[in-house]
């Protein structure tokens, strides 16, 4: 019963903190802008709003489709510890999320390509192709976690790297750090890698045909994704937190760089973004993993 | 004529509610029929920035909430318009910019477009001007969100309520066979 209730209000806090970095990256993109911007709850007004539309489903393959990529993504965030809480026991296993993550991917292409619009085709096309460029280079950081400790949990990984900034990940691994940060900046969808939503181009792709719930709907499950995104980010290179509001502190800091970041480039096609994906993240993972290799296991 | 009168039909107290959320995020879908675009990034980027009052353009009917018509609607783009404004889910607000979409503007006596938007879909709001600044078009939307605050902006249920009317308005110039100017066909 009480690990029920614990899964129930881990995945609303799960989305409540992702619209939370959400809004403040809209506010630090607007002030970057040299705007006033959005007040920071502006993401919560809007899933209200989303949800108080009428919506048009097309099939029930939509209604399947978007409900399994949020709940894909939910239960990625299950396995997510935050200073040691985990809703039911476990170690935060990363090839589960690892699995689990692209379910939501899947569900989202599912579900909006039964609209049958030919823009969301191109989009969901085109997010697929760009995650293969950025989960073949996370993939390899896991691999050389795996050479370096031989375990794959996120709580021992969190052990590993207590007591202070020179043994975080960030310091003892630098070549990994970078590789997962340009890959992250992938997964997040950040300015470079923003091909999928398109606005100009491909009238935001995936969410072409979504209206009110649905896109409600999409908009929780992007909150999902940040949160476990930047959480695993947090967990792996950051050092996790020895407690909640550390946590918090350091995933908001992390997609705060993110959005600044996204401010300075403009958009890459997207076997230019898969390419370089490859070509920079890959090649630094690939050096991370033949270093820790050499090292062997601690 | 129209047979309901907007205070008819104003929303009750669990919609005003959502009202509230509803006006504080406005997505918008700009038609740009006219010159009325040029002055809407302005009202976007950071002189006048729109985004403060959580409006935000969108780029499919889909996901929009209003609909700007900005500036003179041709007999060809009023279908367009009428398509765009029926794909939008409801709730929806119409946003005439502009004098053209009021009185027809400086083409009231042209053949090729129509003089007054109110006949064919619901304008919730107009703004004059030819054009409009970008302090207008901001204080315009205020006052549209204000409306949307206290549920009377209702056009989407007008338009549901008056279907027969505003269609029979939209075939008269939609199915027009007859040449304007009264020459040989």
């Amino acid at each position: 019963m009480m690990e029920v209730l614990n899964v129930i209000g881990y995945s609303f806090f799960a989305m409540a903190a992702g619209l939370l970095y959400m809004g403040i990256g809209r506010k630090v993109a607007a002030r970057l802008h040299r705007r006033y911007g959005p007040p920071v709850w502006q993401c919560y007004i809007d899933v209200v709003k989303c949800f108080s539309r009428k919506s048009i489903s097309h099939n029930f393959i939509m209604d399947l489709g978007s409900m399994m990529g949020l709940s894909g993504l939910l239960g990625a965030a299950m396995f997510i510890p935050i200073a040691g809480f985990l809703p039911f026991p476990s170690q935060g296993p990363i090839i589960v999320i690892l699995y689990l993550m692209p379910i939501g991917y899947l569900g989202m292409a599912m579900g909006v390509s039964a609209s049958g619009n030919p823009l969301t085709a191109i989009g969901i096309g085109r997010a697929l192709t760009l995650m293969i460029g950025y989960e073949v280079p996370f993939a390899t950081i896991v691999l050389s976690f795996i050479a370096a400790y031989s375990s794959t949990s996120l709580v021992s990984l969190q052990a590993a790297q207590a007591g202070g900034f020179a043994n975080w990940h960030m310091a003892t691994m630098p070549f990994g750090f970078v590789a997962a940060l340009i890959a992250l900046m992938g997964m997040l969808g950040k300015k470079p890698f923003d091909t999928m939503i398109a606005p100009s181009e491909i009238a935001s792709g995936p969410m072409v045909e979504l209206s009110g719930k649905f896109l409600g709907l999409a908009f929780l499950q992007h909150a999902t994704a940040i949160f476990v995104e930047t959480g695993l980010f947090v967990l792996l290179f950051l050092g996790g937190g020895s407690n909640f509001l550390e946590f918090i502190a350091k995933q908001a800091a992390v997609y705060i760089v993110m959005s600044s970041l996204s401010e300075l480039w403009a958009r890459y096609r997207v076997e230019q973004a898969t390419k370089f994906l490859w070509i920079s993240a890959g090649s630094l993972a690939l050096v991370q993993l033949v270093i820790n290799m050499i090292i062997g296991r601690k | 004529m129209l047979k309901i009168s907007r205070e008819e039909i104003i929303d009750g107290k669990f919609e005003r509610v959502l009202n509230f959320f509803r006006s504080r995020s406005l997505w918008m879908l700009y038609y740009c029929t006219g010159c009325g675009a040029v002055e809407l990034p302005p009202t976007m980027t950071s002189r006048f920035d729109m985004e403060r009052f959580g409006i935000s353009p969108m780029a499919t009917p889909r996901q929009a909430d209003i609909l700007l018509v900005t500036g003179y609607v041709s007999v060809k783009t009023l279908k367009r318009i009428v398509y765009s404004y029926e794909q939008m889910p409801e709730p929806k607000w119409v946003v005439g910019f502009g004098s053209c979409p009021v009185n027809g503007g400086i083409y009231w006596n042209s053949y090729a477009t129509i003089n007054q938007l109110d006949k064919y879909i619901p304008v919730d709001i107009s703004i004059p001007g030819c054009m409009p600044r970008p302090q207008a078009v901001i204080d315009g939307l205020l006052s549209l969100m204000d409306s949307i605050k206290k549920g009377e902006a209702v056009g989407y249920k007008k338009y549901q309520m008056n279907n027969e009317w505003y269609k029979k308005n939209q075939r008269e110039i939609l199915e027009r066979t007859k040449p304007v100017l009264g020459g040989k066909k």
